[in-house]
């Protein structure tokens, strides 16, 4: 199996020089290298680890301590500690807190039941050769190039109550029974949604593709010497063999999920009925009130949720690379 | 997965009996390939519906679509929402600001991210691994967790009033670029190090022998033979900088300095009553990607699959 390679995807599709990697002790060695050398690596080294650290990792880190605290934001000073006072108003008091949960997590289902399945779909079909796949792949990839806020202004002419396309194909334009697709609180979230897989299952579809390619045939072709069907060529023989491609799908998915951001906020600013927890940050951050200690509550229980999908990666990612 | 090969080394015997069973299924695939081309014939056309309707709607004049509605075929097709839409929405101050963005964030990315990838890949030291996941780590979190102390710090840090004309670093493109340049490192460095492992160490070895220092093994040999790395990635991260809607909105507040795709917020304002000039506003946006995609689709798609972590 290609768990060697980090990334996951197998090295077929790395374009360039691939199979033997050197052993990890043939690897240049510190001593070897001259005062000079020592020197330049160092700052090679120094300068990415600086700006990371700096714009990175500090504002993150910030994040947390400033949610415990009441700031006006205006001058370097002022800090008053309020202990778990801006924990609890997100959880007991702010209205949109519980709302924006939900919403991300049918964000989630939705990209995992719908979006995800049907990018794999995708993949699977075209990876056969059919005349034309290459044509398809280009259709479905498409949205994948668009930006997502982009995407949210061409769904808004697709959706619209009086101008859009959906409600004249439905017979309900110019009529009351028009839908207004992102502006009705009922409907909104399931349309952005569509929108929102209109691009994730390009994306997908890309990755896993890319993973079948890296599949030896030659598994293929024994399993259908020992006469599995098709489906369980599949079920048996590529899924298991694409494990490192199914954790940065499962990754993706969850991660995509959590960053959902610009497509609720070009709709409508992310309210009435798109509140999401990401947008909830950027609302008490730019906000008339400026409160920056709830709006850093607000990130911190985002940064909370990320670092499951996060650590797991991280964790299947670089296990085994260092053995 | 351990079954299946176990399996298929015993088999001879009944391999040649599989054999024709394959081709039996081969011959009914006719069919079954029907069903395939239909679905996904039927899924691209549902794909493309909504760029097609924006273009088409793009095409016609306001006067015509008034009077006919947009759902009917009557009426002329012309490009006069595109000059007026280009015209009334400023597109070349915020085409300009995109370049100003996209261009300096790519190039520093990548030169940063090489001189890491270079420096844990190509040498064994203490915490490179540790380093190389503070990288992946940072990259894969989501830019609003750090929205509010980036806000803050760019506020709060002074600047000569001829580096920057608001005194910090709010309000300016570089600060963008210099926001997007370190969220993007962590996912370069990640992907570069990765190739840049897979080569040769004899070649750097042979170049050290010569006399080679650190530096020229990193300009002279590593960097032209991760050249096709770097071109996926560049193409990849032009095309991500070019969509990135979120720092510009965090961080910049005069509209005229917006890059493009942050910008739709004004136009969106702006032609809210003209259907037809957001759709031919929303189709000239679309034009710069669709010709990097046309022209270095392999590249791109090399790109995300190189570096299948970008969230």
């Amino acid at each position: 199996m290609s768990g060697i390679q980090p990334i996951g995807l197998s090295p077929a599709t790395t374009p360039g020089p691939e199979g033997t990697r050197p052993p990890a002790r043939a690897r240049g060695r510190l001593r070897a290298l001259t005062r000079r050398d020592a020197v330049v690596l160092a700052v090679m080294v120094a300068i990415p680890t600086l700006i990371q650290l700096v714009l990175v990792w500090l504002p993150t880190v910030a994040s947390i301590v400033l949610s415990f605290f009441r700031w006006d934001g205006l001058t370097l000073g002022g800090f008053q500690f309020v202990g778990a006072a801006n924990y609890r108003f997100v959880f007991a008091e702010s209205p949109a807190f519980w709302p924006a949960v939900l919403h991300n997590v049918v964000w989630l289902l939705f990209l995992a039941v719908i979006g995800t399945p049907l990018g794999l779909l995708l993949a699977v079909l075209l990876d056969q050769p059919i005349r034309g796949s290459r044509i398809y792949q280009s259709i479905f990839f498409v949205p994948v190039m668009l930006s997502v806020a982009l995407i949210g202004i061409i769904w808004q002419l697709f959706y619209s109550q009086d101008n859009g396309l959906l409600n004249s194909l439905l017979g309900t334009a110019g009529t009351p029974r028009a839908v207004d697709w992102f502006g009705n609180s009922n409907v909104n979230l399931w349309a952005a949604l569509v929108a929102a897989t209109w691009r994730h299952a390009g994306y997908i579809m890309i990755l896993y593709l890319a993973g079948l390619k890296g599949v030896d045939p030659s598994l293929r072709e024994a399993a259908a010497l020992d006469g599995a069907n098709a489906r369980q060529i599949f079920f048996r023989v590529v899924f298991p063999a694409m494990a490192p491609t199914n954790v940065i799908i499962v990754v993706i998915t969850i991660i995509e999920s959590l960053r959902a951001f610009d497509i609720v906020y070009v709709i409508n600013g992310a309210t009435n009925g798109l509140e999401l927890v990401s947008a909830l940050v950027i609302q008490y951050l730019v906000g008339e009130g400026q409160v920056i200690g709830i709006g850093s509550a607000f990130a911190v229980v985002l940064l909370v949720i990320s670092l499951v999908p996060i650590v797991f990666y991280l964790s299947r990612t670089f296990s085994t690379k260092e053995r | 997965m351990t079954t299946t090969t176990t399996t298929t080394t015993g088999a001879t015997a009944p391999a040649r009996a599989a054999a024709t069973t394959a081709a039996a299924t081969r011959t009914r695939r006719g069919p079954r390939h029907l069903g395939t081309y239909l679905f996904l014939t039927v899924m691209a056309v549902m794909w493309l519906i909504p760029l097609l309707w924006a273009v088409y709607t793009s095409l016609r004049p306001k006067a015509d679509t008034d009077r006919y509605g947009y759902f009917s075929i009557a009426g002329r097709f012309d490009l006069g929402n595109y000059f007026a839409a280009w015209n009334q929405g400023g597109f070349a101050g915020y085409f300009l600001n995109s370049t100003l963005v996209t261009i300096p964030t790519v190039l520093l990315t990548l030169f940063f991210a090489s001189m890491m990838a270079f420096a844990v890949s190509r040498f064994s030291w203490r915490f490179n691994t540790t380093l190389l996941i503070m990288f992946t780590a940072g990259n894969l979190l989501p830019p609003q967790v750090l929205a509010a102390p980036v806000f803050e710090l760019f506020k709060l840090t002074q600047l000569p009033y001829s580096i920057s004309d608001s005194g910090t670093l709010l309000n300016q493109l570089f600060g963008v670029v210099a926001i997007n340049t370190a969220f993007q490192i962590g996912f370069c460095t990640f992907v570069l190090s990765n190739y840049m492992k897979a080569l040769p160490l004899e070649l750097s070895e042979a170049a050290r022998v010569d006399g080679a220092g650190v530096w020229r093994q990193y300009i002279g040999v590593v960097m032209p033979l991760t050249r096709p790395a770097l071109a996926a990635l560049g193409t990849l991260e032009v095309i991500f900088i070019y969509n990135d809607y979120f720092w510009p909105l965090v961080l910049i507040q005069s509209g005229d300095r917006l890059p493009i795709t942050t910008a739709i917020n004004n136009l969106q304002g702006q032609f809210l009553s003209n259907y037809n000039l957001l759709a031919a506003g929303a189709v000239i946006i679309v034009i710069p990607t669709l010709v990097i995609y046309l022209a270095l689709q392999r590249q791109f798609v090399a790109g995300l699959t190189l570096g299948a972590n970008k969230g």
